[in-house]
């Protein structure tokens, strides 16, 4: 069976709308990137990431209602999909499984 | 830090709202503000620029496009087969509702495209003319060059000699070399029936050559000097069935020949169609034995020559190779013409065949051209009504557009709403102009000469309309498909959508085209008939009503006295004389004249006719000087009458009693008349003279009785011709019908342009009503408010009708140079011809203004008559 392919920054975003649980909307999804993981992140592409996210079936959005900080504009908020927790979670499950493949003194670099 | 929240830099922000998609546009502008708040919190620098960062970011190519719903599912096709049957269901009830509309413009573009079509009819038949005969391309006429007084001559006709000489000298050159005769009349008899038909000699290669259908017998049928080939009509009708061949007739009441051939007659767009019998070359040359014992065979041209070049020879080299064939052969008083001989091939035979002064300058090709160019003229004036009537009627769409994109429609199905339209209204217009095509062929023909008949089954020519259909379509539909469809629905509707200023500009510049090319078309028709009128009002020099034409046959030479005498006894004809030319040709031209004073360098070759005694009495010419010949002088066997041209070109003050010489024998002047107009009256009259000889005669010419209704003359004159000449049917011309034929091809050129310009206003007219109504309509409300505060019709219909008449105006300025550069060079070509006339100009100028006013004035004066009350009411 084919899985959906998704990349690494794919799964870094959709790991955030998980983390971030309802609250996930560009805004938050960037900032918790850069908290989190230190890397600096365009606008744009956690936009355009979300976008794909959505069409591919991870996660689903909405329009939330009118607040008074943003002129009034409103946010799309996402949230992870039933879809998006399997393959997040089939992912780790897979993961775990190489990690304890991995033979304890492969990791050792030599002359450390 | 301030309480007050950092907003980003607004150029960024109105980049952001122009470019960005509008779909995500709300959150993504949130978003960036919000992180704006956030990155300003270290540093206002490094904020603006994550933030412009961030801008960038979400323009496009780089922002991804989020998905519509709809977009998941399939939307049905705008072309889906439902779809375009809306679209034409819809485009064939705007068609009902708007009656005048479309009638207009589908009896417009109809009537324009019929008018192509014919002239692309016309224009194929001239192109293909000649190609019936396979070996078209490889066909060549020989012809001559000479140079006489330092001009260059071309000439048709060669010695005897031509054809064998060639075929002897450069034979390798040539597949098949064909000495012929000119084509002739010849009376066909089959025991007491007979017939008057056109026919030609050949040597034997001639059928071979021109690649005639043989429908019985074989190419070699010429071999035998006494045998004939028939065309299939003419076999048909002296037979009256077919299976001919080894049938005997008698030719010219004196031979017997065998039929060795039939062939499928020439179509009329050859060189040959009027041959319809083909007689061998070895005929001629028995019925014609002087040809063969002339002491200077090479000094004398009666005949042509024709060629097919060898297959893989050049045209013009083979052309090149000949070119002294005749110069090799001639004395020295020959050579001092500078014979060059030359081919002129097949195809150049119909379009060009004038030269000038040894060059081939063209002929036909430029009416080719001409007609050509008016066609394309006439359908663009059609597709400019076309698209200027869509343009002028787009305001009132617009609101059938904000409509129909409030409910929902999409763009493209108003784009092709509108195109559905627009090719409904082509494809009327073709079915229209087909119709037109096969109702105007028989009379088109009639006046072009031709028998073009629709090409139903040439695939290039459906090929062509399918292509015309599809451009007028798109040209014409394009306007209000891209255009209007653009529309904003809101503005639209709300009414605040105007049309700008400049939309009018194109419309009019359109305008100002058409009546350009119907004014000058109009100038155009009224010169070339004021030419014809100039050369017909030209005093002919003898007095034509009641003359008649006919040939002379062996009978009535031996006879020629008592048939006189009966016809003037019967009361039949007041005079009757015989003579070599006919009264409106020359037949013959001679050198060898000579007389006191000549220049010796000087090589003349003057027109001359040998008549009978009562020539001037019967044609009734006008003697100026000296007298008429007469029986009573005996001398007048020696004697020439000179015209008017003669007298100045010999320079004799009192050229009565000069002497001159020809071929060394002395001739007195007796008499000079006025000119005779023998050949085209657009040329000047050559120097021409008259002598008594009863050796050559040729022609009769007879004054009918005019006490006595012609028709009853003629029946007359026939029952007598019947006593001497029982075998040869009677046949004859009035002359001023002969004359008046020499004006054919001009007046041809004055009727098809007179035809042209009736249509191009007509056309322009339909344009400019149907805008008129278009306008008046708009200004329905104005019209209605002018009125309430006091405007007079006479104010309304200036109003209305002002913009009109100036566009005509201003097209009447461009037209009168344009038709005064190509009319004077078209009034080049004749040596006698009428001046352009400033007044031309101004009758047709005021002639387009009046259709105009005419044409305007309809809607302009039902437009002011409206009660305002009406008007105003509505909304």
């Amino acid at each position: 069976m084919r899985r959906t392919y998704l990349g690494e920054f794919e799964e870094l975003v959709l790991l955030m709308v998980a983390i971030l649980n309802g609250e996930a909307y560009g805004v938050t999804v960037t900032q918790e990137i850069e908290q989190q993981t230190g890397r600096s992140v365009t606008f744009g592409t956690v936009h355009n990431t979300l976008i794909r996210l959505e069409e591919k079936g991870f996660v689903r959005s909405e329009l939330g209602g009118a607040t008074a900080e943003r002129g009034g504009r409103r946010k799309r908020l996402f949230s992870i999909t039933a879809y998006g927790s399997r393959t997040l979670q089939e992912i780790q499950q897979q993961r775990s499984q190489l990690w304890q493949m991995v033979p304890p003194t492969s990791l050792k670099v030599s002359g450390a | 830090m301030s309480a007050q929240v950092p907003t980003p830099p607004r150029w960024a922000r109105w980049l952001l709202i122009r470019l960005h998609p509008e779909d995500t546009l709300e959150e993504v502008e949130g978003d960036l503000e919000e992180l704006y708040a956030y990155w300003y919190r270290r540093g206002e620098r490094r904020a603006t620029f994550r933030y412009l960062l961030g801008v960038l970011s979400v323009l496009p190519p780089l922002v991804r496009r989020r998905k519509r719903k709809e977009d998941y599912y399939q939307p049905p096709s705008n072309l889906h087969p439902t779809m375009i049957r809306n679209y034409f269901k819809i485009a064939y009830r705007n068609l009902i509702k708007q009656k005048g509309y479309s009638f207009i413009n589908i009896f417009g573009l109809g009537t324009a495209m019929a008018v192509a079509m014919l002239i692309g009819l016309w224009v194929y038949d001239e192109l293909s003319f000649n190609q019936y005969h396979s070996n078209y391309d490889r066909i060549a006429q020989v012809m001559q060059h000479a140079t006489f007084n330092g001009k260059v001559e071309s000439q048709v006709a060669n010695p005897a000699l031509m054809g064998p000489e060639i075929r002897e000298k450069y034979g390798s050159n040539f597949k098949y070399v064909v000495q012929a005769s000119w084509p002739g009349s010849y009376v066909l008899s089959m025991g007491d029936n007979h017939v008057t038909k056109e026919g030609i000699y050949f040597e034997p290669d001639g059928p071979a050559m021109l690649g005639l259908r043989m429908l019985e017998g074989t190419y070699a049928g010429l071999k035998d000097p006494y045998s004939i080939m028939l065309s299939e009509s003419v076999a048909r009708s002296l037979f009256g069935e077919m299976d001919v061949v080894g049938k005997s007739l008698k030719v010219g009441r004196k031979y017997d020949v065998k039929v060795t051939g039939v062939y499928e007659d020439l179509p009329y767009n050859t060189s040959f169609r009027n041959v319809k019998v083909i007689m061998p070359w070895s005929l001629w040359l028995i019925d014609n034995p002087w040809a063969k014992t002339m002491t200077n065979p090479w000094g004398s041209n009666f005949s042509q020559t024709f060629v097919q070049v060898a297959d893989k020879v050049a045209m013009n080299e083979a052309s090149k190779r000949i070119k002294n064939v005749k110069l090799d052969n001639v004395g020295k008083e020959e050579a001092k013409y500078k014979w060059v001989v030359f081919l002129h091939p097949m195809s150049n035979w119909e379009l060009y065949n004038e030269f000038k002064n040894g060059v081939n300058t063209g002929g036909q090709i430029k009416y080719v051209w001409m007609f050509g160019i008016i066609g394309v003229f006439v359908l663009i004036l059609a597709c400019i009504n076309f698209m200027n009537l869509a343009t002028a009627r787009s305001e009132k769409r617009a609101k059938e557009v904000g409509i129909r994109k409030a409910v929902g429609s999409v763009r493209s199905q108003l784009v092709n709403q509108f195109f559905a339209e627009s090719y409904l209204v082509v494809f009327l217009a073709f079915l229209v102009s087909v119709l037109l095509v096969l109702l105007l062929l028989p009379p088109f023909n009639e006046v072009a000469d031709k028998k073009i008949e629709f090409l139903w089954e040439n695939p290039l020519f459906w090929f062509i309309c399918l292509l015309f259909i599809a451009i007028t379509g798109l040209l014409a539909g394009s306007y209000p498909a891209f255009y209007l469809s653009s529309f904003q629905p809101l503005s639209v509707l709300k009414g605040t959508f105007r049309v700008g200023k400049w939309a009018a500009i194109p419309r009019k510049a359109l305008v100002v085209v058409q009546f350009t090319v119907s004014i000058v078309l109009i100038i155009g028709t009224i010169i070339v008939y004021q030419q014809i009128q100039h050369a017909k009002n030209r005093p002919i020099g003898y007095n034509r009503s009641g003359l008649i034409n006919m040939g002379v046959e062996k009978e009535i030479k031996d006879h020629y006295e008592a048939f006189r005498a009966e016809l003037k006894s019967v009361g039949a004809i007041e005079e009757m004389a015989a003579s070599n030319s006919p009264l409106t040709g020359i037949w013959n031209t001679n050198g060898g004249f000579d007389w006191e004073g000549k220049d010796p360098g000087l090589a003349v070759d003057f027109p001359n006719s040998n008549v009978t005694y009562e020539w001037g009495k019967t044609i009734g010419w006008k003697v100026k000087e000296g007298r008429d010949f007469s029986r009573d002088f005996a001398t007048d066997s020696s004697a020439f009458i000179i015209n008017e041209a003669m007298k100045q070109f010999l320079g004799f003050k009192n050229p009565v009693g000069k002497i001159l010489k020809w071929e060394g024998e002395p001739y007195t002047i007796i008499g000079v008349v006025s000119d005779i107009m023998a050949e085209s009256p657009f040329y000047p009259v050559r120097p021409s003279l008259y002598h008594i000889n009863s050796d050559n005669l040729q022609n009769l010419t007879l004054r009918l009785n005019p006490a006595k209704s012609p028709s009853q003359s003629v029946v007359q004159i026939e029952q007598i011709w019947r006593k001497y000449v029982p075998n040869v049917p009677f046949h004859y011309q009035f002359v001023d019908q002969q004359y008046g034929s020499k004006f054919a091809s001009e007046e041809r050129i004055g009727k098809l342009s007179a035809y042209f310009a009736v249509l191009a206003i007509l056309i322009s007219s339909l344009g400019i009503f149907g805008m008129a109504s278009f306008v008046a309509e708009q200004r329905t409300k104005e019209i209605g408010i002018r009125k309430v505060l006091g405007a007079s019709v006479l104010n309304l219909w200036q109003l209305l009708t002002k913009d009109f008449a100036l566009l005509v105006l201003f097209s009447c300025v461009i037209a009168t140079p344009i038709a005064y550069y190509y009319l004077n060079d078209w009034l080049q070509g004749y040596d006698y011809r009428v001046t352009i006339s400033w007044w031309v100009f101004v009758v047709s100028a005021i002639g387009a203004l009046l259709i105009t006013l005419l044409t305007v004035s309809f809607q302009s004066i039902r437009a002011a008559l409206m009660n305002p009350v009406k008007s105003l009411r509505s909304e």
